[in-house]
């Protein structure tokens, strides 16, 4: 009986801490509001859905960053060209896709998905990954490509760290109550 | 394909029915039937749970297309069925891909059948052009993302609260003030001012003054364009 108590203790301080570091918000607190017994799995499925909606984003994301840069090499290699033009035309290739990828990346396209995961976070609470969108987002606007590239790494990184908090956090939860 | 969504339909009706009976909640006998439109999968599960908690009958739809399909309106005028689910109030999303919630208010507002049905407006962007796009266009109210429990409830009870009448609940305005004020988060929903729908003259300043408060929209009656930039 101790032990469940110690449990209890932990999984209280667990998701304060949560609270004050902001990996959660307001909107977390809301979603435990909804579940009762009649719903009693209520914010495991939405967390659930969360995890598996922000993978598919997060692929479409750094697909939709990437694939100006796939196309040109692969253009180069259809021409199979001599050793020396292909070393001159990668170089040059090189020279124009700096410039370019400004011009060929569907920023909008970003923009939108940046969007979506944005709201999502934002509805189950995940209020550093949904602040890290905001940001994200911005540099979508600029169509700055380098940024986007660096904060599109950022909001994964915190989508993962609060995907892993919430699941201890529910499986802790279930074991408990 | 449209067999397994009138089915999936009718089971969530089902469910609605059964979980309604089980609650015998304080609400009155005729429930009011909600069609909530998003095309977000987690915020669709969300305010279906919210209404639902609420004691409201719902329908969540993924897209305009298909609200437009369940309410009958589409081009194909095929009634499944459903026309005795009569539909009491629509909460829609803003951004939507495809149909936006801006054009789906438009279109019902456009149809003598269903202009009469409220239409509630939801959006993470907080962006005054759009609200009052939306307001002027004849959306009932707009709602904030996230959307809170007591933003449903608020909503609930002006909208149909007893008698069913959109009497001014005083009330209701109060707790709102209180709510809002220990959580000083920008994003809330609006509600309507008591003085503001009976007088006809709206006073800009009134609505405006806490902009970056508890509440930063506020519903006005009268389209005031000089409060745009």
């Amino acid at each position: 009986m101790e032990v469940v108590g110690q449990l209890q203790k932990q999984y209280v301080d667990f998701i304060t801490s949560l609270f004050r570091e902001a990996y959660l918000d307001d909107q977390y607190v809301q979603l435990q509001k909804l579940q009762d017994d009649s719903n009693p799995e209520f914010v495991v499925e939405v967390v659930s859905i969360f995890f598996e909606d922000s993978e598919k984003l997060l692929n479409d994301l750094a697909s939709s960053l990437l694939v100006s840069i796939s196309l040109f090499w692969v253009f180069i290699l259809c021409l199979r060209p001599s050793l020396l033009l292909m070393v001159v035309l990668f170089f040059l290739l090189f020279l124009f896709q700096l410039y370019s990828q400004q011009q060929v990346v569907d920023f909008k396209k970003v923009d939108g998905y940046v969007h979506q995961f944005k709201g999502s976070s934002s509805s189950v609470g995940a209020q550093r990954v949904k602040n890290a969108c905001v940001t994200l987002r911005n540099f979508c606007e600029e169509k700055n490509l380098d940024g986007c590239s660096r904060y599109l790494n950022l909001v994964k990184q915190e989508f993962y760290l609060v995907k892993n908090k919430l699941e201890t956090l529910l499986r802790v939860s279930i074991t408990l109550w | 394909m449209a067999k397994n969504i009138v089915f999936s339909r009718l089971r969530k009706v089902e469910k609605n029915e059964r979980f309604d009976d089980d609650l015998s909640s304080s609400c009155d006998s005729d429930e009011v039937h909600v069609l909530a439109v998003d095309d977000s999968f987690v915020d669709r599960k969300v305010i279906e749970r919210l209404l639902k908690i609420t004691s409201c009958k719902v329908t969540v739809v993924e897209s305009g297309m298909r609200a437009l399909q369940f309410l009958g309106l589409d081009e194909e005028e095929s009634s499944v069925g459903f026309d005795g689910l009569k539909v009491d109030l629509i909460i829609t999303d803003y951004c939507m891909p495809g149909m936006t919630g801006y054009e789906l208010l438009k279109k019902i507002k456009g149809s003598s059948t269903f202009r009469e049905i409220p239409v509630v407006i939801m959006s993470s962007e907080n962006v005054l052009t759009r609200i009052d796009r939306c307001l002027e266009e004849g959306a009932e109210d707009f709602i904030v993302k996230p959307v809170k429990l007591s933003d449903v409830k608020r909503l609930k009870n002006y909208m149909f609260g007893e008698g069913r009448t959109k009497s001014q609940d005083t009330g209701s305005n109060k707790r709102k003030l209180q709510e809002t004020s220990p959580s000083p988060s920008p994003t809330s929903s609006i509600s309507p001012e008591p003085s503001s729908d009976l007088s006809s003259t709206s006073s800009p300043s009134t609505p405006r003054s806490p902009p970056s408060l508890d509440s930063p929209t506020r519903r006005y009656k009268t389209s005031n364009h000089d409060l745009n930039e």
